[in-house]
């Protein structure tokens, strides 16, 4: 397995990122203490927030190649760029789903619009879904690969906004736990959320590089095919 | 029976959720991967046929 892993990085990443995933799972429901104020249900936390920011990350690493095809006219990174905002899109509804659950139990409603957080995020995940409309309603080719780009490059903005939004309103039903003066949580629950992140992180790492090794291989094979015919 | 609670009831909701969300992302590739494999073969095939042909054509062709 030692040298298989070796050859094929993808293999070895994926094999991280299952391994992070069990050891996050078994530290939420047997390690980290129950929360003395939500009790239970701050256990979704664990799962929320990691999804949440990887879903900011991946927007922001598909804002970056999209720069880096419309600046340096790099090879391939404008189907980077489109897989990254496809995976951003598949947390951002994850992040949306865990949120509402959680602010069921928490606060008695599925969803606030006197949220600036919920609506901000909302917005940001209607914005990099209204991508793929523009991306499929235009032929494949150059023209399609810069609009996709420009767009993605506006969307990156609203990331900071969403992400200080309840730094910057008042109205702070949604809990803050990341401060300046460092996270508001005992050791060990900050530890179980370093590691949720970092499965996070490695299982949309690994998603990522599968999805865009099928991509590469279909457009090959009909390049392949329109050599043949 | 185990009693469960309104908070353990959605807290399960949100890690299954996170998993179904996964194994349908995970299903989806597989299918496609599948898909992919299926053109593959059908392209090695008509490059075998190709081949074939070419190589009858060559053992056809009168020499002097």
């Amino acid at each position: 397995m030692g040298s298989r892993t070796r050859e094929n990085p993808l293999a070895a990443l994926a094999a991280l990122a299952g391994l992070l995933v069990a050891a996050s799972v078994a530290l939420i429901f047997f390690y980290v203490p129950t929360d003395a104020d939500q009790g239970f249900s701050q256990r979704i936390f664990y799962i929320h927030v990691p999804v949440a920011l990887t879903a900011y990350a991946f927007f922001a690493w598909g804002a970056w190649k999209a720069l880096r095809h419309l600046w340096k006219r790099e090879p391939g990174a404008d189907l980077e760029s489109y897989v990254a905002i496809h995976q951003g899109v598949i947390f951002g509804v994850l992040t949306l789903l865990t949120g509402s659950l959680w602010a069921k139990i928490s606060w008695g409603n599925w969803w606030l619009w006197s949220e600036s957080q919920l609506v901000l995020f909302l917005v940001l995940f209607l914005f990099y879904g209204a991508y793929f409309m523009l991306r499929y309603s235009v032929e494949p080719g150059p023209a399609r690969a810069n609009m996709c780009a420009v767009y993605a490059l506006f969307g990156v903005v609203l990331i900071p906004i969403s992400f200080l939004a309840i730094r910057l309103a008042n109205q702070l039903i949604h809990p803050v736990v990341f401060t300046l003066q460092g996270p508001q949580m005992s050791g060990s629950m900050f530890f179980t959320f370093c590691v949720s992140l970092a499965a996070m992180l490695t299982l949309a790492a690994t998603l990522f590089h599968v999805e865009l090794a099928g991509k590469r291989l279909d457009s090959r094979l009909r390049e392949l095919r329109e050599l043949l015919a | 029976m185990l009693a469960v609670t309104a908070a353990e009831k959605y807290v399960a909701a949100a890690y299954g959720i996170v998993f179904l969300v996964v194994l349908v992302y995970v299903l989806i590739i597989a299918l496609k991967l599948g898909r992919l494999e299926r053109e593959l073969d059908e392209l090695t095939g008509r490059v075998r046929q190709r081949r074939e042909a070419e190589a009858q054509r060559r053992e056809q062709v009168p020499v002097g």
